[in-house]
């Protein structure tokens, strides 16, 4: 409820006289506060109009008396910033990791480059730091499917894994259990052998029926040993280091229907700088190999 | 209230036959239309919106013909559709469909904030995907839940205030329908994949066409009530909701002009294209915020402020000033969602200074309204639906200075594409327009059902408590959230490089999104206990609680 002192506070304002569904309006001056701000905030826009673009002309604007332009500004900024890196990683094109070394600030350089590619173009599949991701190799580590020096790593990056590319790295084991080949039991006994290769475990006649079958279906290509092969990139499977696990449920997946990790060939991505900045940068990571053959380009 | 006019102009037999027969033909044509495209659509999706069409068509067919057997039992009842009075089975019919709406919309929203902390939530199903989710939740709150409350408050404001019937007999009906179907057609639409990719103008050129039609009935039965008014004056909540009706209209037509694929198929191609075509879209954009989600809604809060707190407006002059300098500022202000991109840098220039300049002229509503409460300001205790509004009004005050602070270029360097930017929209939303139409909705219920109060003030009390709690929650986390993405995507190294990889700012998210979700879902539970209120109220008796009254001032 209004209370009467009301009555008398409005009949000094004043209302316009109209009434609407019971509501009446005050005849209020406008705030002065608001007024003269909203002045200010028009001045504020005219000084601007003046000193910065405003006006569309036929076919081109006023520039204003600051002549300020972001198209001239980021097109310059993108130069210089293009031209340092030209010049400061032209160094890492066809330097050996030992050289590279040698240069502490091209060093630095590189490993700046190819950690700030990594997050945006590797991270979302690799990890970043030390986590680990199922199915996509851990980087932090001395274990190499297709080889750990500098220039391998750079040939993996560049042309990629069952990649698009011609030249990419490229190997395809069987699906042992949906090709037909072994049957249930076989690729249960075989669980049971690769997991002994690497004393994880595994049941004793199992791995005496399997031994045949891993000589005459998995050796080719793992080894005799399961060490694996770094020119196929098949997997070493004496260590305990797993792609896709170490379980014998996963590795009993893998034997009946294969598996197909792709990395995408980053050459037609990224400029050639900037994938030697990266494979710099994996090296660097913990398990990095010297070079002791020389790479084919 | 006005039938002895309507009797002067009663129809003729001949001419009510001719209007009950050309209604009926438009619903036969409109179900042809839809037979034609469920059974030869190119797409999945045209087809099942043919079907819808059908069943609408159906659906009006059959109300109609049930309407118009009463006017020859009843022929007295034909003159005029019956009219005694005002249009409230209308009125009546908004309110429930707005709740639903609300209810729908914002149960999306939390399922989509819950989507981004746990993304397994997406199911991996494609029509539950954040992608098709998140412009059913925009869609669902602005358009049907916001939409539907201006137009059932419009068409009660206007009645009451121009002391007249609504204009038409199924005219308003074929608004108010017309636009539900709109709504469902959009909703599915997006959940089977058809989009523009048109931000909150997302249906397919089929729809647009719809809304276009219904739109323009709305106009024509909101101005027909004006026309026929029986005061002198129009009051300034009816300025404000015919400019939402008009400048939407136009919004809409320009922003959608397309060219179909085939007029069979769902697809359309846009008439604009690159830098022509976003800015065009931005100019739509910003105006829906301008024209539906302001200019709208301050058109609620001219009415139902001044009638809840029982005191005249503040300032007349003051709603002039600001209507007028409102209107006329904010078509420009759309080119800030484009800074720094191809648009030309002039055009930036012209969205920055409008939006600095837009201040002022936002401002003046929330004063006209803050200010109707002098002299009653005990009523912001007494009165947790008073207070809910007035609190609307300052969540108004924040987000439109909010808004003009980050149009200036070089704090949009800082916030454009974070989420800093969900975080202002939702105080303006959450805020404002869902606590303004909360406010309006708990005022119109005891009114329309016939009741003395609400079933429950201490309910409205706790609906406006955890309700703000969650807007609070919502709009700092998103701050944080935003200024920390602002930031780490700007950092760079001594080389030049980014110092973060954008999976870096994502996972930065994980806390602030967390407390997003919490707040979207308290505020989501305010609208239940909302729900069950006015449920209540309409239903049953009031519940024995002992009203809020003013604590008597001691005696001086």
């Amino acid at each position: 409820m209004t209370d009467p002192s009301n009555e008398q506070k409005d009949a000094s304002v004043g209302t316009t006289g109209h009434e609407w569904d019971g509501i009446k309006e005050l005849n209020n001056p406008l705030p002065l506060w608001w007024l003269w701000i909203f002045y200010a905030t028009i001045i504020v826009a005219i000084i601007y109009f003046v000193i910065m673009p405003t006006f569309p002309l036929v076919s081109s604007y006023t520039a204003g008396t600051l002549n300020q332009s972001d198209r001239v500004n980021v097109e310059a900024a993108v130069n210089a910033a293009r031209l340092e890196r030209v010049e400061r990683g032209a160094g890492l094109g066809d330097s050996s990791m030992e050289q590279i070394r040698s240069d502490t600030s091209l060093l630095e350089y590189g490993l700046a480059a190819g950690e700030a590619a990594f997050g945006d173009n590797c991270a979302t599949c690799h990890g970043r730091g030390s986590q680990r991701i199922a199915g996509y190799p851990y980087l932090h580590d001395d274990v190499w499917l297709w080889g750990g020096t500098l220039d391998e790593i750079r040939q993996t990056i560049r042309f990629g894994i069952r990649a698009d590319h011609d030249q990419t790295r490229f190997s395809q084991m069987p699906a042992f259990l949906s090709d037909g080949i072994l049957t249930d039991d076989q690729v249960g006994d075989l669980a049971d052998f690769v997991m002994s290769l690497s004393g994880s475990g595994g049941e004793f006649d199992a791995i005496n029926r399997a031994s045949s079958l891993f000589a005459l279906h998995c050796a080719s290509c793992h080894g005799e040993q399961g060490l694996g092969d770094q020119a196929q990139g098949a997997p070493n499977l004496s260590d305990r280091d797993w792609l896709y696990g170490g379980d014998r449920t996963t590795i009993i997946e893998t034997i009946s229907f294969s598996r197909y990790g792709v990395m995408p060939a980053w050459e037609t991505r990224l400029d050639p700088i900037t994938v030697r900045a990266l494979a710099v940068y994996v090296h660097s990571l913990g398990g990095g190999e010297e070079e002791t053959v020389s790479a084919t380009e | 209230m006005n039938h002895s006019s309507n009797a002067a102009s009663a129809p003729s037999d001949a001419n009510l036959m001719l209007r009950i027969g050309l209604t009926l033909v438009c619903v036969l044509v409109f179900a042809i239309i839809g037979l034609i495209l469920a059974d030869n659509g190119t797409d999945f999706t045209m087809r099942v919106h043919g079907t819808i069409f059908v069943f609408a068509a159906g659906a009006a067919g059959i109300a109609l013909l049930s309407r118009y057997g009463n006017y020859f039992q009843n022929p007295a009842a034909a003159v005029g559709g019956a009219a005694k009075g005002y249009n409230l089975s209308i009125v009546k019919a908004g309110v429930i469909m707005s709740m639903f709406w609300g209810l729908v919309g914002m149960t999306v929203g939390v399922v989509i904030a819950s989507q981004l902390s746990f993304p397994e939530l997406n199911l991996h199903l494609p029509w539950t995907n954040f992608g098709r989710l998140r412009p059913l939740h925009t869609s669902a709150v602005i358009f049907a839940f916001g939409g539907t409350v201006l137009m059932t408050t419009s068409f009660y404001v206007v009645q009451r205030t121009c002391h007249a019937r609504l204009f038409g007999d199924v005219l308003p009906w074929f608004v108010f329908w017309g636009y539900q179907l709109f709504i469902v057609l959009a909703a599915t639409g997006y959940l089977l994949g058809v989009t523009q990719s048109k931000e909150y103008a997302e249906p397919e050129w089929y729809v647009d066409i719809w809304l276009t039609l219904v739109w323009v009935a709305y106009l024509i039965v909101f101005l027909g009530t004006i026309w026929k008014r029986k005061e002198p004056h129009v009051y300034v909540a009816n300025w404000f909701y015919l400019a939402f009706i008009v400048t939407v209209a136009m919004l809409h037509i320009v922003n959608n002009l397309a060219m179909p694929v085939s007029l069979l198929g769902s697809k359309s191609y846009s008439l604009f294209a690159g830098v022509q075509d976003a800015l065009t879209q931005w100019w739509y954009g910003h105006n829906a915020v301008g024209f539906f989600l302001t200019a709208g809604f301050l058109g609620i809060m001219y009415y139902f402020i001044p009638k809840r707190a029982e005191r005249p407006i503040y300032s007349y002059r003051l709603s002039i000033v600001h209507f007028w300098s409102l209107i006329f500022i904010y078509i420009w202000a759309g080119p800030h969602h484009l800074h720094y991109t191809a648009l030309p840098q002039w055009a930036q220039t012209l969205g920055m200074t409008f939006s600095i300049m837009l201040w002022m002229p936002s401002w003046g509503g929330a004063i006209n309204g803050v200010m109707t409460l002098s002299g009653a300001w005990d009523k912001i205790r007494t009165d947790p639906v008073i207070r809910m509004m007035i609190v609307a009004l300052a969540f108004y005050t924040m987000s439109t200075f909010e808004g003009p602070v980050m149009a200036i270029r070089e704090v949009n360097a800082l916030s454009h594409y974070t989420d800093w930017n969900i975080g202002h929209v939702h105080s303006g939303t959450l805020g404002w327009v869902g606590f303004i139409s909360f406010g309006a909705i708990y005022c119109l219920v005891p009114w329309l059902w016939g009741k003395k109060e609400l079933y429950s003030n201490k309910l409205v009390e706790f609906h406006f408590w955890i309700a703000t709690i969650g807007i609070v929650l919502y709009i700092t986390s998103m701050w944080f959230a935003g200024i920390m993405q602002g930031l780490m995507w700007r950092a760079y190294t001594d080389f030049g490089f980014l110092q973060f990889s954008f999976i870096e700012t994502t996972e930065a998210m994980t806390i602030p999104y967390l407390i997003r979700l919490l707040g979207g879902i308290l505020y989501l539970s305010g609208v239940f206990v909302m729900t069950y209120n006015l449920w209540m109220t309409a239903r049953g008796p009031q519940n024995a609680e002992t009203p809020y009254r003013a604590i008597p001032a001691a005696a001086e």
